[in-house]
């Protein structure tokens, strides 16, 4: 059910909420969170409508859409509210503002928040420059941002790391927890020694290239060179080494992945590149911190300055042995244990 | 095995996203053929493929009598992912799942057949990197456990050694008695140590079954009256609307108690009686299961705290159904049961007179299973006698399946002049249509018996147990009397409700 509430009040739609419920039992109450979605240029306004009523399904929401409608226009809101099957399991508000109104979303949101549950925001296309500092950002638990989606991916990336408190998070980073996987799984098997130098090839502009080559670096603390290439989309591969030889994932059409490493058969396994519903989902189901993310953020900048310092000198460090001889014995002796 | 000085330096406990991927591995499926495996086996696993819960490299290998190539197995596999999977058919991760089927060809007693069986497991290893880790689904007959465990240990296949595992996962039903189960633990722990064994109970799967615990445990709400100062009784149902039809030769002889109560309905029953476990590590909250499944006893005298009864033929649904005695296999004499009632009590101090109602029953009236706990009344009401008669006894409801959630049932005051109280609830409703993105029981316990991950699986001394409640009412039924006939698409025979009667009780209809 579609109902369209022109020039209106967010009293009126509050009133009119209550009045759906009533008179059908259309709303319920069992709502887990409130999705606000703030898309300014509205060009894939009902895309990114979809994608929250399929999350739905997983995190009954309210969602609230604000739009912007033109900023020269007299101050007026209009609304619409979803419910049923047009809303997935989700009840839908979409509220476009007018005028002087447009820039004042936060008082328009307010009443219309689940009393309790915890607020998150997402912004589907550009992002403010600071989010936690944004009207609606100020508001949320959780602020979803996709750099993905900004003019300059990287530039955005980059200020998102200066501008990051805990609760932010951002879509690119979720694209790349498959990915994560699988070499965290990798690091798991046989032979039992320690990274020595990683290398990561995607998109000259792929934010998630960006962060694995960030997490990377944070975590298993060795030089890792950021490779660009124009040859696919996003990431493409990654090259773990190691004293034996390299564990290597490739992804070169953005579907299935190669895995290689010494004394194992080649695997190829489905490394599809995720939707945005799938994303939504994963981001939903955690309110809290994620401090993995902010930790990688951090390593792009391990990233700038290690890269730029050895990648005229040595290539893969695996070829270096003497310099890496100290911690191949220590990786061995662990081994053994 | 993992030197234990390794540790992942891309692990953090903190981070909540990695999903929980098996390690290289390959199933092997005995009774490839059978219903389970093609509606839900089958379909979990490319379920778990498409999640990018599988390793890569991951092999399914099945064994059947047919005279089938790899490829007429894979049709199967693709015939049933196509028309069961819960997530879309995605062609890319259908391939590469494709990629590790294989099929051998043989019979249980033929050794070559074992032999063969064995030379794929090693060829997968080196062809597709499995490591030798194997796990076997035995979808069959417990009557052909003996010589599929011998079969597994003669080819060499039961055997692991520090650099691999081998499992396997059994099915319901695990032995018809006390002494039966014993048996056939006997069987499969000769071959395979306790640690190896998983016991499927897709009971234990559920999201709704898992979230009693968190029910209990994380909120500080239900705990403090959670005994027998506030509860009154426990009622806890597992109801299906259909028949037996075509289930004969399984069913015959096993009976409703047997089938359900055994092992599901006992099992449910732990999970809401037993004492806070230490933690979630799967020993300790065995140890809780056993403990409290230990102080279970069934009441006495049978004849009274117990019924059982067999649906006859009439109109259900809008549909003419056979009663038991005319559907196809059963004898015409059969005393099998189709619907089982006991009370059970927990001796302990947290559950002291309060009496455990467990019923189940075929050809009942809808698909429900839930957990009733029902409060005792106020001990004082103010208000007039007119105005509480309608006020029933408070209840905690634990939806299991289906429209899995929480109701809970209390007065309200009648809108009016007067003051008139009346029961209404309130509803958790897992969100509305949150099964459609939740994992299926199967996929949740395969991909744990891939972990390696044991606490959702019953163990050998919680089988013996629940045997141990359930042989003296099985003994008295076999020694007395028939079961009661009762009409499909009612709650049973007249029996059950007079069980509850004689205590004021009345089973509720869920």
């Amino acid at each position: 059910m579609i109902i369209d509430l022109p020039s209106t009040t967010t009293s009126q739609v509050n009133r009119k909420m209550v009045e759906l419920r009533e008179r059908g039992g259309a709303v319920a109450l069992g709502r887990v969170l409130t999705l606000v979605i703030v898309d300014d240029d509205g060009e894939h306004l009902e895309a990114h409508i979809d994608a929250a009523n399929e999350a739905s399904r997983e995190h009954p929401c309210r969602v609230i859409v604000l739009a912007r409608g033109s900023r020269t226009a007299a101050a007026r809101i209009d609304a619409q509210i979803r419910v049923g099957g047009d809303a997935g399991a989700s009840e839908v508000i979409i509220l476009r503002l007018y005028g002087p109104l447009a820039s004042q979303g936060q008082s328009a949101v307010i009443p219309l928040l689940l009393p309790d549950a915890p607020i998150v925001a997402w912004w589907p296309s550009a992002g403010p420059k600071v989010p936690s500092q944004d009207p609606i950002g100020e508001l949320a638990q959780r602020r979803i941002t996709d750099s993905a989606a900004e003019r300059n991916p990287i530039r955005a990336l980059n200020a998102r790391r200066k501008s990051y408190v805990p609760g932010d998070t951002d879509l690119a980073w979720t694209r790349l927890t498959n990915w994560r996987g699988q070499l965290v799984a990798a690091l798991d098997l046989p032979p039992y020694e320690k990274v020595i130098g990683a290398t990561v090839t995607g998109e000259a502009d792929s934010p998630s290239t960006e962060l694995l080559a960030g997490w990377l670096a944070e975590y298993l603390k060795v030089p890792v060179r950021r490779v660009k290439t124009t040859t696919a989309q996003g990431i493409v591969s990654v090259e773990l080494e190691r004293r034996s030889g390299a564990i290597a994932l490739h992804r070169p059409d953005g579907k299935v992945g190669t895995l290689m490493q010494p004394g194992q058969p080649t695997r190829r396994l489905a490394l599809h590149r995720r939707n945005t519903k799938d994303c939504l989902i994963e981001e939903l189901r955690r309110l809290d911190p994620d401090e993995i993310y902010e930790a990688s953020l951090q390593g792009l900048d391990k990233l700038a300055s290690g890269a730029g310092r050895r990648s005229s000198a040595n290539k893969p460090a695996a070829t270096k042995p003497a310099k890496s001889a100290k911690s191949a014995k220590s990786a061995s002796s662990k081994a053994g244990a | 095995m993992k030197p234990s000085r390794w540790t992942n330096p891309l692990r953090d406990p903190r981070d909540k996203r990695l999903p929980r991927i098996a390690g290289p591995s390959s199933l092997v499926i005995f009774g490839v053929t059978g219903d389970l495996s093609r509606k839900k086996l089958m379909p979990a696993i490319y379920d778990l493929a498409n999640r990018g819960l599988l390793p890569a490299g991951f092999s399914l290998v099945g064994f059947a009598r047919r005279d089938w190539e790899d490829e007429d197995f894979g049709q199967l596999v693709h015939d049933a992912v196509a028309e069961h999977a819960r997530t879309p058919f995605r062609e890319s991760v259908w391939n590469r799942l494709a990629e590790g089927i294989r099929f051998v060809q043989g019979t249980f007693d033929d050794d070559a057949a074992f032999d063969r069986l064995a030379d794929t497991v090693r060829e997968l290893d080196s062809e597709r990197g499995t490591g030798g880790n194997t796990a076997f689904y035995l979808s069959i007959p417990p009557s052909a456990f003996p010589v599929v465990t011998k079969q597994l240990a003669r080819s060499g296949l039961a055997a692991s050694d520090d650099e691999s595992w081998r499992r396997v996962v059994i099915e319901k039903p695990f032995g018809h008695d006390l002494a039966s189960a014993k048996e056939l633990n006997a069987i499969v722990n000769d071959v395979f140590p306790e640690e190896s064994v998983f016991r499927i109970d897709h009971y234990l799967g559920k999201e709704t079954v898992q979230n009693i615990l968190a029910l209990r445990f994380a909120n500080q709400l239900f705990e403090p009256i959670w005994n027998a100062n506030y509860v009154d009784h426990v009622q806890i149902t597992m109801a299906e609307d259909i028949g037996l039809g075509g289930r004969a030769g399984y069913y015959d002889g096993i009976g409703a108690a047997r089938d359900v109560i055994q092992n599901h309905l006992l099992q449910l029953l732990a999970f809401t009686a037993m004492e806070e476990p230490l933690s979630f590590e799967p020993r300790a909250l065995r140890a809780e299961k056993i403990k409290v499944l230990r102080a279970t006893k069934p009441m006495q005298p049978f004849a009274e705290t117990t019924a059982r009864g067999q649906y006859t033929g009439g109109w259900q649904g809008g549909k003419k159904v056979p009663g038991l005695l005319q559907e196809a296999g059963f004898a015409k004499d059969s005393t099998t049961e189709t619907y089982a009632a006991v009370s059970l009590e927990v001796q302990n101090r947290r559950w002291a007179g309060v009496p455990f109602y467990l019923r189940t029953g075929k050809r009942l009236g809808r698909r429900v299973t839930e957990i009733a706990v029902v409060f005792k009344r106020a001990p004082h009401l103010p208000f007039d006698y007119t105005s509480t008669e309608e006020l029933g006894q408070n209840a905690l409801v634990i939806r299991v399946q289906p429209d899995e959630g929480v109701t809970l049932r209390f007065g309200s005051k009648v809108p009016g002049t007067t003051m008139e109280v009346r029961d209404v609830t309130m509803d958790f409703g897992y969100g509305h249509a949150f099964t459609e993105s939740s994992p299926e029981a199967y996929e949740r316990l395969i991909l744990d018996v891939l972990l390696g991950e044991p606490s959702l699986f019953p163990v050998n001394e919680e089988v013996e147990l629940s045997w141990q409640i359930l042989d003296p009412v099985l003994d008295f039924w076999a020694k007395n009397g028939v079961p009661e006939p009762y009409a499909p698409g009612t709650w049973g025979p007249a029996s059950a409700d007079e069980v509850l009667e004689r205590s004021g009780r009345n089973w509720r209809r869920p």
